[in-house]
């Protein structure tokens, strides 16, 4: 950050606007990545409404893909992915 | 209550009314308050102003000073004026949150009847629970009377709202001593109190809904320190408002307040510093003292946090020996904390005075006339042979 920015930061830490926490990657303190199976999705989209992230990203309603510069890797979107579907698993970020 | 009326703004007041009263007259938006000895009175008449309709204060109850403090911290974010009260482990019980409401820099006015902290249990008065906050980043000033305690809130409320400072403020008078006992004070019209603490507009409100804000966010290594920095230095800016609030007060109500008290400072050779209603007996020490030809004196700081130690060290010139006392132990084996900020503030002049720490008062224990002679009288004798044979040590014991 630079001396001028420094400066400039609001009094007391008040952040002066909305939305700003999706300037912030936080997709870096993932451990788990979810992958989807395009074919199994009937794009129901609990997952979407599930997300605590906001990381599921659709398009003309249906699901097409993750937000993986937001998405913490909590796994939630798999779990809540209903039993006879299951469109999403979870792999180490590692693999 | 008000015991007589003899001209329209003279009135007979013990410490907690005089509060209360000064309490209606700023008529704050929000008032969330959890009573406790000895500062009861002072919520129990404001609720009943708020009762009565006198005020158009949101009075919130609340289970404990924790949450009294952070509903302060809410209702100030949301850009009201906000006032509690509060004493000893209440204070204490706030803990978390006072730094909270400094941090964020919100304007909370708070009233710190002083009384000890246990254990073991006591309700009588010491310094012990604003002492322990001295370090929060909130700004104190001490009274010594109900007058002052009744005009430092007034001014408390410009000072912390200023917006070169904008820090919460706890105004500070002795438990029992000055909050339950009647003394006579000259009131200020509503009117005039609304001229002088003006209208609040905050800058940020959290029920602007249109402009979304957000208050306590995460801030890591890249700025922590910054927003640290910036309370500091509006911590430091704080003396010069306080100086000029003072001032003005005087100008238009007849009574100018400083950073402190000089009582027969100027020639004096031995001299007191303390805080809050043993100034006022220290006082009597010092007219008797000088009526036997000692030139004795009295500095009594009345704004504790910024630590004017630039004024205090100027204002002590020339002064050979000197007595701190603390109405609180910082428990460190190296006096009070008045004492240890006070000798630190002297270290800067080129001629320096001899300076002990004297524990009194502790739990209310009563600190008489001959106990500030004795202190005068061991002065005296430091600046005869030039040598301190106690540094710190307790008395009135």
């Amino acid at each position: 950050m630079k001396t001028e920015e420094k400066r400039d930061l609001p009094r007391g830490g008040v952040i002066d606007r909305g939305g700003s926490a999706a300037e912030y990657s936080t997709g870096g303190w993932r451990k788990l990545r979810p992958l989807l199976d395009k074919d199994k999705c009937t794009n129901c989209l609990i997952c979407w409404v599930m997300c605590p992230d906001s990381a599921i990203i659709t398009e003309d309603g249906k699901m097409v893909g993750f937000d993986l510069e937001h998405c913490k890797g909590c796994g939630i979107c798999a779990v809540e992915c209903p039993d006879k579907v299951k469109a999403i698993t979870m792999e180490e970020e590692a693999e | 209550m008000a015991i007589s009326t003899a001209t329209k703004k003279q009135a007979g007041l013990t410490g907690n009314s005089a509060v209360a009263y000064a309490m209606k007259q700023i008529n704050p938006d929000v008032c969330p308050a959890y009573p406790i000895t000895p500062s009861t009175g002072v919520v129990e008449e404001f609720s009943s102003y708020v009762a009565d309709g006198a005020v158009e204060t949101e009075f919130i109850t609340v289970e404990s000073e924790h949450s009294a403090m952070s509903a302060c911290i809410g209702a100030s974010a949301a850009g009201a004026r906000v006032m509690t009260a509060t004493s000893s482990q209440g204070l204490a019980l706030m803990w978390e949150m006072l730094y909270i409401a400094s941090g964020m820099r919100l304007p909370i006015i708070l009233t710190n009847v002083n009384r000890a902290l246990s254990a073991p249990i006591n309700i009588h008065c010491d310094h012990s629970d604003s002492m322990g906050a001295r370090d929060s980043g909130w700004i104190q000033l001490y009274s010594e009377t109900v007058q002052e305690a009744y005009d430092n809130l007034f001014q408390a409320v410009r000072i912390a709202e200023d917006k070169d400072v904008l820090l919460p403020a706890m105004v500070c008078l002795d438990g029992f001593i000055t909050s339950h006992a009647i003394e006579n004070l000259t009131l200020l019209e509503d009117s005039e109190v609304q001229e002088f603490i003006g209208e609040y507009r905050a800058e940020h409100t959290l029920l602007d809904t249109d402009n979304p804000i957000t208050y306590g966010a995460m801030t890591l290594q890249d700025s922590y320190m910054i927003f640290k920095h910036q309370q500091s230095e509006a911590m430091a800016r704080a003396k010069d408002v306080v100086k000029r609030v003072g001032k003005e007060f005087g100008e238009k109500f007849g009574r100018g307040y400083g950073l402190f008290e000089e009582y027969m400072l100027d020639d004096a050779e031995e001299a007191v510093v303390v805080l809050n209603s043993a100034a006022g007996t220290t006082k009597v020490a010092v007219d008797e003292l000088r009526k036997a030809g000692r030139k004795v004196g009295l500095l009594k700081p009345r704004l504790f946090r910024p630590f004017p130690f630039r004024e205090i060290a100027g204002a002590m010139k020339g002064v050979k020996a000197i007595a701190v006392l603390d109405r609180a132990d910082s428990m460190s084996g190296f006096g009070g904390p008045l004492f240890t900020e006070t000798r630190s503030a002297l270290y800067e002049l080129e001629a320096r005075p001899k300076v002990v720490s004297r524990i009194f008062g502790l739990g209310g224990r009563d600190f008489k006339v001959k106990d500030a002679v004795e202190v005068f009288d061991e002065l005296q004798k430091i600046k005869k042979t030039g040598k301190v044979e106690t540094l710190t040590k307790y008395i009135t014991l």
